[in-house]
């Protein structure tokens, strides 16, 4: 890498099930004022500060074409560069490390935001769908995900109770997490009487509703030496699509997560990602996914993910924490969800994370997909500095 | 700096009304295909591919997941742009900070919007902030409307300045076969069609066209070696405006400062170009009506305040003209959005590369600069050079 790259700081709002007070450009702003109030820097033109604006966020589920017009005035972007990447927060990360390695900025403030309270988000996932030959089967994300959940169950012989463990460790440990949205203890048997929405997936198995945003500074090393004592750097990067037609991909092989996975081992050198990532931030929108991903992130063989959960590994404490924040099913919005686990891990990294913090967290894997079933994922991979 | 990025393959489609003889998979294909044939290149020698598209217009959530198979984009990297009528221009940029990343060699760049599939003019109304501006019902039209009435009265041009424009467009566009709209038009066709917003007039306005275009881009190492000369991309800049009307932003139709001043004189103060009109040679500015052209020409300092409309009633804007700037035919003659920014690189490089055929500059083509517009005064501009 021809420059070296690293976080400055993070911000995020508390995720709540509706902020009906806040407008978009008042949601936006939130993280981002207590970002410039943390760090001090300000948009400048000299070099001195924030050079450009990486936002994210999607038309669909803001209601509004062109989204990043809100970001405009929220986020800097007024008379100076803001790029909107419409995927995943964790790609906007991915492109803003991306334009400070080819040099052309040394500094940039990533934010992404949602209000997914403000609309019915089964509409918007049906239109996620091929137009002709699969919209009108009236699919959206949840139910195409319940197919997914249940070729991989079947295949693997995964249980109802493994993917409910997920939703009690993540709700459990977002009790240490002041931005959740939804901390608790619950219970396999809360899980598995909670109402079904799509065949095996429960409400409780499902990321709830949920309106916030995060941000975050990302810098050239010498700017980011210059600017905090806590540095994270940006060590490996990965990014990968799928094919889209649910009937051409095998559901329960994530191979565009492996293969983004890959990327970013490779360019951070890491051989043994069980061994060399001391914790994983990842997406599950839904509770199966925490099990598929990790094996789709190579943390163990195929089929084991279930295993892996039981192993106790997982948990805060064991080998391999997933989601010492509590993860999506605590509740982060669609788009927020990779720069969170982003901003998340950094604050593990930098050691801020109380009750949940990972005792000699040295390196973190953060994870954000898109599509139906995690048709495209992005890794990235941050190392304490 | 990072790596240099040259464009090595460029593709587009013929741009129409109607596609409905193919999906929009089919129809990006089609661009894909042509840059790699042009490049002669695969997909597989393709690092990186970058898409953008206007989601809304079409009513695709994601559009770029269902684009994969037509785009090529299975098992390679690659993310989504959307900044509005900028984006074309805006993928571009990031194609750009890709390659000059030196993490890839090359990597594909996708423009593309089929507007068949949906009323695309009943999304664009989302497109104002939801308490105050949405209630307007105001399109692109009343942007234009505003800024022509405030030219024509700052600077004494008349409506036949704005029809002489369109008329050249129309001139420019028919000798470009991939133009959507090839019109032969006189100034009294332009006058007496029908008033949208006054002074705009229907044949002011850009069509709703369907159409895709790609541009494959790769560093010194690959291009040096590449099956067409390298067109340099030298520099980018861009910068958005705020936009809320009831703050002054949006409608303002002499706005104090521009993104386009803004943005255009960083990229000229970086690459000491003092005098625009001199050195840069062929310019595909993005006007979406006949009406932007004469600010526009202002905005970008190829003239002074208030010269642009006797500039082109000199008509030195033409293909054989001192000052070419739309070869093409430009925005007016053909929109598919998500590809109209990414076209104008493209064409702005066929000039470079002399291969534009019966559009080709008389002059001699070594510099160009390529802009994407959108919102509401945002800029994309790319300065493309023939020589590193």
């Amino acid at each position: 890498m021809a420059r070296r790259v690293g976080v400055v700081a993070v911000a995020q709002t508390k995720f709540e099930e509706s902020k009906p007070t806040l407008h978009l450009q008042d949601l936006v702003f939130e993280p981002v004022q207590k970002i410039l109030q943390e760090t001090g820097l300000k948009f400048t033109d000299d070099g001195t500060g924030i050079d450009a604006t990486i936002s994210c966020s999607q038309d669909h589920w803001d209601g509004w074409t062109i989204s990043s017009k809100n970001v405009v005035d929220g986020a800097g972007g007024h008379l100076r560069p803001e790029e909107k990447v419409a995927e995943d927060g964790a790609y906007a990360l991915y492109y803003a490390a991306l334009s400070i390695i080819g040099g052309h900025y040394d500094c940039i403030l990533v934010v992404a935001h949602t209000k997914e309270s403000q609309v019915d988000g089964r509409l918007i996932e049906n239109a996620g769908l091929e137009p002709l030959y699969s919209r009108m089967l009236g699919l959206d994300f949840t139910s195409c995900a319940a197919l997914q959940a249940t070729q991989y169950m079947h295949r693997y012989g995964i249980s109802s109770q493994q993917c409910a463990q997920v939703v009690v460790k993540n709700r459990r440990n977002a009790i240490y997490n002041p931005y959740a949205q939804s901390p608790g203890e619950l219970t396999v048997t809360d899980v598995l009487g909670s109402p079904m929405l799509s065949d095996p997936i429960r409400l409780l198995d499902a990321k709830p509703v949920s309106d916030g945003a995060s941000a975050l500074i990302v810098a050239v090393e010498e700017k980011v030496k210059k600017w905090t004592d806590k540095p994270v750097w940006i060590e490996g990067m990965g990014c990968c699509y799928d094919r889209h037609y649910l009937g051409y991909r095998d559901l329960t092989d994530p191979i565009s997560l492996t293969e983004a996975a890959k990327r970013a081992y490779n360019m951070a050198r890491i051989s043994n990602p069980r061994k060399n990532i001391d914790l994983v931030e990842l997406s599950e929108y839904y509770s199966y996914q925490e099990l598929l991903w990790s094996e789709g992130l190579l943390l163990c063989e195929r089929g084991d993910g279930g295993r892996l959960l039981e192993s106790r590994a997982t948990q805060i404490g064991g080998d391999i924490p997933i989601n010492p924040s509590g993860g999506l099913l605590s509740g982060v919005p669609v788009n927020v969800a990779g720069l969170n686990r982003a901003v998340e891990a950094v604050a593990q990294l930098r050691g801020e994370t109380g009750g949940s913090q990972i005792d000699g967290a040295k390196r973190a894997l953060i994870h954000g997909t898109g599509g139906v079933c995690g048709q495209m994922h992005c890794v990235i991979i941050l190392k304490k500095g | 700096m990072g790596e240099r990025v040259a464009i090595i393959g460029i593709g587009q489609t013929d741009h129409r009304y109607l596609r409905s003889d193919i999906n929009h998979e089919e129809m990006i294909y089609e661009a894909v295909r042509k840059a790699l044939e042009d490049a002669d290149l695969t997909i597989r020698d393709i690092d990186t591919i970058i898409i953008d598209n206007m989601d809304l217009f079409e009513g695709h959530y994601l559009s770029d997941a269902m684009s994969v198979d037509g785009a090529g984009m299975y098992l390679k990297p690659g993310l989504k742009m959307n900044t509005g009528g900028t984006s074309g221009g805006t993928a571009v940029v990031t194609g750009w900070h890709h390659i000059a990343s030196g993490l890839f060699e090359t990597a594909l760049v996708i423009g593309w919007e089929k507007q068949d599939a949906a009323p695309s003019i009943s999304a664009l109304v989302t497109a104002r902030e939801p308490l105050y501006d949405r209630g307007m019902g105001a399109g692109a039209v009343g942007i234009f409307a505003t800024m022509g009435l405030k030219y024509m009265r700052e600077y004494g041009c008349r409506e036949e300045h704005a029809a002489l424009a369109r008329v050249i467009m129309a001139d420019n566009a028919r000798r470009n076969p991939h133009a959507h709209l090839k019109l032969d038009l006189t100034i009294e066709d332009v006058l007496k069609s029908r008033v949208l917003v006054w002074p705009v007039r229907l044949l002011h306005m850009s069509p709703t066209s369907c159409g895709a275009a790609a541009l494959i881009l790769s560093n010194e190492n690959k291009s040096r070696r590449a099956a067409k000369p390298p067109v340099w991309i030298k520099d980018i800049e861009t910068a958005h405006r705020e936009q809320s009307v009831w703050r002054g932003g949006c409608v303002e139709p002499n706005p104090k400062v521009t993104a386009i001043e803004v943005a255009a004189s960083k990229l000229y103060r970086r690459n000491n170009i003092t005098k625009p009109s001199r050195d840069i040679d062929v310019w595909e500015l993005y006007t979406p009506s006949s009406w932007a052209l004469f600010p526009w020409m202002e905005l970008f300092s190829i003239c002074e305040k208030g010269e642009a409309w006797r500039l082109v009633e000199k008509e030195v804007i033409r293909i054989e003209g001192e000052i070419p700037i739309e070869p093409s035919g430009g925005v007016v003659s053909t929109n598919p959005i998500g590809a109209s920014g990414l076209i104008r690189v493209a064409e702005a490089a066929l000039q470079l590369r002399g291969e534009a055929g019966e559009r080709q500059v008389t002059k001699k083509a070594e510099t160009a600069i390529a802009t994407a517009w959108g919102a509401c005064h945002w800029i994309v501009i790319l300065y493309l050079s023939k020589h590193l």
